[in-house]
């Protein structure tokens, strides 16, 4: 089947302007009759949440943490991009546009993008409004840092603390609503399953994490808004109940996959230390504005950072892309590290990890205008590796930091589930094959202020809604499955550690579907996940009951979809016989170990069906139409 | 440079909230200095679980300092020993081999255990949604530049904004006040010209249901102050207690 992305007719500029005006809206004494599940308040949940109840929707909001404020929107750290222009550099709609479509290799859907590029500016003016104290000039305008990917100054922040401040704007936006009566607020909620009715998504089963006890909730339309899948690595950038859960359940009850290999790991993060690691930190891409990334010029060379002359030096991001330097996009930088360690240049105990060094941008701009940038990252750096990166330069090392994969949605952000809508990190639309930085606050806000108010209106006008409620056998049948997985996980009582088999899965998705994959290791790998899935059900151990709070039952029940999600994710790396963006397959490089793409063969979206536990998942096309961009092999030389 | 170190964990343990809860012991053994915390309850839970135990609850997300899921006493102290730290941030070189470590829950009226060191801050939730924020609209907002703000203003708010809402402050507090996490967020808005508007009913509404959700009064402990991970200073409750009595006085609001 080939999917169709009902992307509306007509110029770019124009399609989101003249798709608004051919929705169908749903009359403001209407809007309360409907009720809306949107699971998940990080930036795409708690915006999307907090808008539609504006609009007068009933809405029900769920979450997984105590608190909506604690969704991991709130770890990102270096700012929100937007064509304003403000710096008057040279910026504009379609240049964002251009530099998102280019960054992300040509692998998303034009439509989509021009779309995020032209409601990036209300966003920021939605934020100034709410409150959030970004950064600002000593005339009292807007401040603006560059990133990767771009050669303009687009991207606004509030220190190094751009998505906390966003996601409390949207909580505020959202607690507003709940105080209002207009969002009913669940917290302690993990979504287990969607509800499926009449071959639509009527609703979801939740087990309340305090109680244990399952729950089931009807809407006329459900929205998820849970992120990404980066934990299947075990260690990543990710908070720790970050999961795939929602959207593989979603996916087993027919919402497509898309694109579930491409996955992007971060250049700076703080490197592996030990093995009882829980998970990496980001030190923010910000940093490569004014840090210069280097290794020794000679490999094997273990002498103290400052006892390298500069003539030993090898700064190979600057030699090797002049025009965009140290702030080349996310994929090629992680992949020159590598390169640079595997080469033995690598420095640390481990010699997985590069130097990010401070020490000119302080000799040039004193400690304090460094110290008013960085400060906090500075200060968060310092306090794991007890190293003080004012005195000596930072040690940075890729790391699994943003799942481009998600489920499949077509313009109006709907999947192939109707009535089933998905946003933010969740979904797979806009960044391609890689996310520039920035990006993903200005989408996930996007999807949830600007995208989703209109689209909903559209589906719930032209849609034959029946009566359900969650009472209806749709949903005891859905809970009743539920319960016999959270049992059968119970009963196993075997010898290992939810957590022990999760770090051996990751370990397995990092050797072989990570930063650079081959066939060869693709289908090793495959075989492994599913050695580890079968003993995983043969002797996974998980204590206590299910009727209290009882985290190792929660880890148990993300860990058992990671582990048949990961085999979905090998079987897309190895069908996509090309590398983009973030997805390097060693067999397809250019002369210079960049990523080679195959555009005949390969501009497209894979997107994949669930056919069963047993059976492969059907793949189903959605072709990429570039009308309005050429397709170049990227080059940020 | 990392080491081991063994050290007694005496960890509170309650089953329920309406259980009797007591103090066990536990070893945690060949602890390297470079883990978090946090790293280090987590081997101690892998033991647990290996032995049949039921391992101990904790709340924690991100693990990076930022989301302020995480958070028990540590010796007493809020986050443990260091400045401006959270539990997830803070390492095992701060302890030496031998050491004893006492953990427990936050302890407040209006923070409800759940189970052992996990506890419900919904009351934060409350007080937020009672005020803590400006009421506009998604799409109706003017360009963003069209209200400079004074640098300073911009940066002293900010200061506000960075509050976590752990609730290190209540649980440092004799009185188990929440004036710190409050204030933080009616002087965030109320140094901004966006938050003028509304700025009297936010901080009548905001502190009353502070009290109602059953949290003490300030009495100038400072508390709060010294071991609020993301280092709020007081100035804050100063802000609040001026905005309140110009409200109390000077609006028509109740």
């Amino acid at each position: 089947m080939q999917l169709d992305g009902k992307v509306p007719s007509g110029p770019l500029a124009q399609k989101w302007d003249k798709h608004r005006f051919e929705l169908k809206l749903v009359n403001p004494a209407n809007k309360r009759k409907f009720d809306i599940i949107v699971v998940g308040t990080g930036l795409a949940g708690g915006s999307a949440a907090a808008t539609l109840a504006e609009l007068g929707y009933n809405v029900k909001a769920f979450c997984i943490q105590d608190s909506p404020r604690r969704a991991h929107s709130i770890a990102a750290q270096g700012g929100i991009n937007a064509a304003k222009n403000y710096p008057n550099d040279g910026d504009s709609i379609w240049r964002l546009f251009y530099d998102t479509v280019k960054g992300g290799d040509f692998r998303a859907r034009e439509a989509n993008v021009h779309r995020l590029a032209q409601v990036s500016n209300n966003i920021i003016d939605q934020g100034v409004a709410q409150g959030i104290p970004f950064a600002r000039d000593y005339g009292g305008l807007l401040a603006n840092r560059s990133f990767g990917g771009a050669q303009v100054s687009r991207t606004f922040y509030a220190r190094g603390q751009t998505g906390q401040q966003l996601l409390l704007g949207a909580y505020s936006a959202l607690s507003r609503q709940v105080g209002l009566g207009k969002v009913t607020l669940f917290t302690r909620r993990e979504m287990i399953d969607v509800v499926v009715a009449n071959g639509k998504a009527r609703g979801i089963v939740v087990r309340n994490l305090v109680t244990g006890q399952l729950e089931s909730h009807a809407a006329d339309a459900v929205v998820l808004a849970t992120g990404g899948y980066g934990n299947v690595f075990f260690l990543s950038t990710n908070a720790m109940a970050s999961n795939v859960t929602a959207a593989y359940r979603a996916y087993k009850r027919g919402a497509f996959f898309a694109n579930p290999c491409f996955t992007q790991i971060h250049p700076t993060c703080i490197p592996v230390h030990g093995t009882y690691q829980s998970k990496l930190t980001l030190m923010s891409e910000s940093l490569r504005n004014d840090g210069r990334v280097w290794v020794p010029k000679n490999p094997g060379d273990k002498r103290a950072p400052h006892q390298i002359p500069e003539s030993e030096r090898h700064y190979y991001l600057e030699e090797k892309y002049p025009s965009f330097g140290n702030l080349v996009p996310r994929d090629v930088a992680s992949r020159n590290a590598k390169e640079q360690c595997d080469q033995g240049k690598g420095v640390g105990d481990t010699g997985l990890a590069v130097y990010l060094d401070f020490g000119d941008a302080i000799k040039r701009d004193g400690r304090d205008v460094i110290e008013k940038k960085y400060g906090n990252l500075f200060h968060m750096y310092e306090k794991i590796t007890a190293d003080n990166p004012y005195q000596a330069p930072m040690m940075i090392y890729p790391a699994v930091h943003y799942t481009m994969g998600g489920l499949w949605v077509d313009y109006n952000l709907m999947s192939t589930l109707p009535g089933l809508f998905v946003l933010g990190e969740a979904n797979f639309s806009d960044h391609g094959a890689n996310r520039l930085g920035a990006s993903a606050l200005m989408q996930g806000l996007a999807d949830g202020y600007f995208v989703i108010p209109y689209t909903i209106g559209g589906y719930l006008c032209d849609t034959q809604l029946d009566a359900v409620s969650d009472s209806d056998a749709a949903f005891k049948d859905t809970e009743r499955q539920v319960k016999q997985r959270i049992d059968k996980l119970l009963s196993i009582n075997g010898k290992r550690t939810v957590d022990d088999i999760h770090r051996q899965l990751g370990l397995i998705m990092w050797d072989h579907c990570g930063m650079a994959r081959n066939n060869e290791g693709l289908d090793k790998a495959r075989g492994k996940i599913q050695q580890l899935r079968a003993e995983f059900w043969e002797n996974v151990k998980v204590p206590g009951s299910v009727s209290q709070f009882n985290q190792s039952l929660e880890r148990a029940g993300r860990v058992a979809d990671f582990l048949e999600f990961a085999e979905l994710m090998v079987s897309d790396a190895r069908a996509r016989q090309e590398s983009c963006g973030g997805h390097f397959n060693e067999g397809f490089q250019s002369e210079e170990n960049e990523a080679l793409r195959d555009d005949e063969n390969y501009c497209h979206v894979s997107s994949w069906e669930y056919k069963g536990d047993d059976t492969e998942p059907e793949f189903h096309k959605e072709p990429l139409e570039f009308e309005n961009v050429k397709l170049t092999q990227r080059s940020y030389k | 440079m990392s080491k081991s170190i063994n050290l007694t964990l005496k960890v509170w343990r309650q089953d329920s909230p309406f259980a009797k809860g007591r103090f066990e012991s536990y070893k945690a053994q060949n602890i390297s200095t470079d883990m978090s915390f946090l790293e280090m309850i987590d081997v101690v839970n892998e033991q647990l679980t290996l032995q049949h135990k039921d391992p101990i609850s904790f709340d924690h997300d991100c693990r990076e300092g930022i989301c302020g899921m995480c958070g028990c006493m540590v010796n007493g102290q809020a986050h443990g020993p260091e400045k401006g730290t959270t539990l997830c941030q803070l390492h095992m070189r701060h302890f030496s081999n031998g050491d004893t470590i006492v953990i427990e829950p936050w302890r407040s009226r209006a923070f409800k255990l759940i189970k052992d060191l996990t506890v419900d801050r919904g009351a934060f939730d409350k007080i937020i949604q009672a005020g803590g924020y400006i009421s506009v609209n998604a799409g109706g907002a003017q360009d963003a530049n069209a209200i400079p703000v004074p640098q300073q203003n911009a940066e002293q708010a900010m200061d506000a904004a960075a509050c976590i809402g752990c609730g290190a402050c209540v649980a440092s507090c004799p009185n188990a006040s929440a004036m710190l996490f409050t204030s933080a967020k009616v002087s965030q808005l109320a140094l901004l010209p966006q938050g003028r508007p509304e700025a009297a009913r936010r901080a009548l509404k905001m502190i009353q249901c502070m009290d109602k959700e059953g949290f003490g009064n300030c009495t100038n402990e400072r508390e709060c102050e010294a071991r609020c991970p993301k280092e709020i200073s007081i100035i804050h409750i100063a802000r609040m207690n001026r905005e309140y009595i110009k409200a109390a006085f000077g609006s028509e609001e109740t």
